[in-house]
């Protein structure tokens, strides 16, 4: 009995066996779930309105009322970090989520029909390299408006070739394979051979890069709204944050950029470590 | 079989000439061209099997891959069942429909089967796509074709890293006999596996073709393995056809050189056995 077990367990590598997770995704994904729950649950957990201002309450340290102190006029610094959670991660969010589509279509595109068409789209792809994502950003609120969604667009275009170049290269080795080969010479359509056998293979590859890509872009949004282009105020973001805590540093109170600024490194990093850690996982998983 | 019955495969004059670009940087213009194919021309009668021998680049895989729609001919026909194969830029309906006429098998079962499909799925995909069945009535005929293949339905549920090599070249066969075509390509199926496995899928093959009456195209740089399973021989050498017969009068009486060659070259002692009975071969 005990043998059969042990056989089928060689032949179907169980769950239980893929599941033993390495602890740094753990910690990783669980503060970054955290974040998440925060965000959608702004209104309830958020012990004050993150836009009223009590005069009275001005400049605050850490205390049990304001447990992470109060800005220049008296807002509750928790409440906004906690409200700016909403926006600073659903703009990365979207770009991520826009760049990995477009990005995913055209790298398979490209992989599968080859010749001109995967040219030309290397081509485009390393033209919008060449635009620093700011830089692009910037030239969209210029041409329509400060915001959310200009930058968005902007950075969405943007992260595209990263992705891109990524998966066009990954998906060309796949297309070479014979499985590949023999999908066509067994009437599978092209359509179907993307979606259901070069998709799935470039999928962990896909993953890491997007979730690198993520840390990245809260980066580049924070930094557009730390230039005043994005969200405006009063609504809080954490990068816009660091740019209004800026003029109480000189006065000796430096939380606000502080706190906000903390919060950005680490969502990052979290980030940044998930996609390393899930990349090295991928390459232990081939074969 | 009537005698007008149309070959499985014939092919014609079949030219493939590859134009090689030199590396980037290097002038566009340099541009050199490389005849893999000459002027082959052969058939295969139904339930017959042929096989091309030659060395590394003699061209055999590109015969094959041209046959089987993977490459276009520069030049020349290729009927298949009797009907002409004319373009390769193809629909999916006449894909569809020429998987039922050709199928292959690759050299590299490593590669030949997609990690993140199961074996079960693998074949299932081929079955959904060619036949009107339910998901049982498929089901059945995935455990039928792995039966076929030598494998258990057990073997259904694992991916293909769980497997031998020798198991997933079986899931190849398989895969491939799942459309059943008329025609089986099978390009150095059994090179990559070693000699006792190498055996065991040959037999299998030979097997197959008594019971479905399939023909075979056998893509081979090993004589030895040829003469388990084919009944005619195709020697080539630099793209062109150097020798072609029934495969006794080919590997006992070669009139080309090459052929004696390629023959001499057999490197397995065991291929003219010594008595098993005797404990030590001492080549004399």
């Amino acid at each position: 009995m005990a043998t059969a077990a042990a056989a089928k367990e060689q032949l179907f590598p169980s769950a239980r066996r893929r599941r033993n997770l390495d602890p740094v995704i753990l910690a990783a994904g669980a503060f970054i779930g955290v974040l998440v729950l925060v965000a959608i649950l702004a209104p309830w957990i958020a012990p004050y309105n993150p836009n009223a201002a009590t005069i009275l309450a001005a400049n605050q340290g850490v205390s049990a009322a304001h447990w992470l102190g109060t800005d220049p006029t008296g807002r509750d610094l928790l409440s906004r970090l906690i409200w700016g959670a909403r926006l600073s991660l659903l703009g990365p969010a979207l770009i991520v989520l826009i760049a990995t589509a477009l990005g995913t279509v055209l790298a398979i595109a490209s992989a599968w029909i080859g010749g001109l068409f995967d040219q030309l789209v290397s081509r485009v792809m390393d033209l919008l390299f060449a635009f620093p994502g700011l830089v692009l950003a910037m030239i969209a609120v210029a041409m329509f408006g400060k915001g959310l969604v200009a930058p968005v667009v902007a950075l969405s275009i943007a992260y595209t070739p990263y992705i891109t170049r990524v998966l066009r290269s990954a998906a060309s080795r796949e297309r070479s394979l014979p499985y590949v080969a023999a999908c066509y010479v067994g009437g599978v359509s092209a359509r179907s051979i993307c979606s259901r056998h070069l998709l799935p293979n470039v999928f962990p590859l896909l993953l890491t890069q997007s979730t690198i890509s993520f840390g990245s872009a809260l980066v580049t949004l924070a930094a557009v709204s730390y230039l005043g282009l994005g969200i405006q105020p009063p609504t809080a973001t954490w990068g816009f944050m660091v740019s209004t805590g800026q003029s109480s540093i000189l006065a000796g109170h430096p939380a606000e950029s502080l706190e906000a600024g903390i919060l950005i490194v680490v969502t990052v990093v979290a980030f940044n470590l998930l996609g390393d850690r899930l990349a090295g996982r991928r390459s232990l998983q081939a074969l | 079989m009537p005698e007008t019955a149309p070959p499985a495969v014939e092919v014609r004059n079949l030219v493939k000439v590859f134009h090689l670009r030199r590396a980037r940087g290097a002038r566009r213009r340099s541009v050199k061209s490389l005849v893999a194919v000459d002027h082959v021309s052969f058939s295969v009668g139904q339930g017959r099997s042929l096989a091309v021998v030659g060395e590394s680049g003699s061209g055999k895989t590109t015969l094959a891959r041209m046959v089987v729609g993977l490459e276009r001919p520069t030049s020349g026909e290729i009927a298949v069942g009797g009907r002409e194969r004319r373009s390769t830029r193809v629909g999916s309906r006449e894909r569809r429909h020429r998987a039922r006429e050709v199928q292959i098998v690759f050299q590299d079962p490593y590669s030949s089967l997609d990690p993140r499909q199961t074996v079960g799925r693998c074949i299932e995909e081929m079955l959904r796509l060619h036949f009107d069945a339910d998901r049982a009535g498929r089901l059945t005929r995935v455990a039928e074709l792995l039966d076929q293949v030598g494998l258990d339905e057990r073997h259904a549920p694992a991916y293909p890293r769980a497997l031998s090599g020798g198991q997933r070249q079986r899931v190849a066969i398989a895969r491939a006999l799942a459309c059943e075509p008329r025609v089986l390509i099978c390009d150095e199926a059994v090179a990559s596996l070693d000699v006792s496995i190498q055996a065991q899928v040959l037999n299998l093959l030979s097997d197959i073709r008594d019971r479905i009456g399939v023909s075979y195209l056998f893509i081979s740089h090993d004589l030895a393995v040829v003469r388990q399973v084919s009944d005619e021989i195709l020697v080539m050498k630099n793209g062109r056809v150097v020798e072609h017969g029934p495969t006794d009068r080919v590997l006992d009486e070669p009139a080309d050189t090459y052929t004696k060659l390629l023959l001499s070259a057999i490197p397995r002692p065991g291929w003219h056995p010594v008595a098993e009975s005797d404990p030590q071969p001492v080549a004399t």
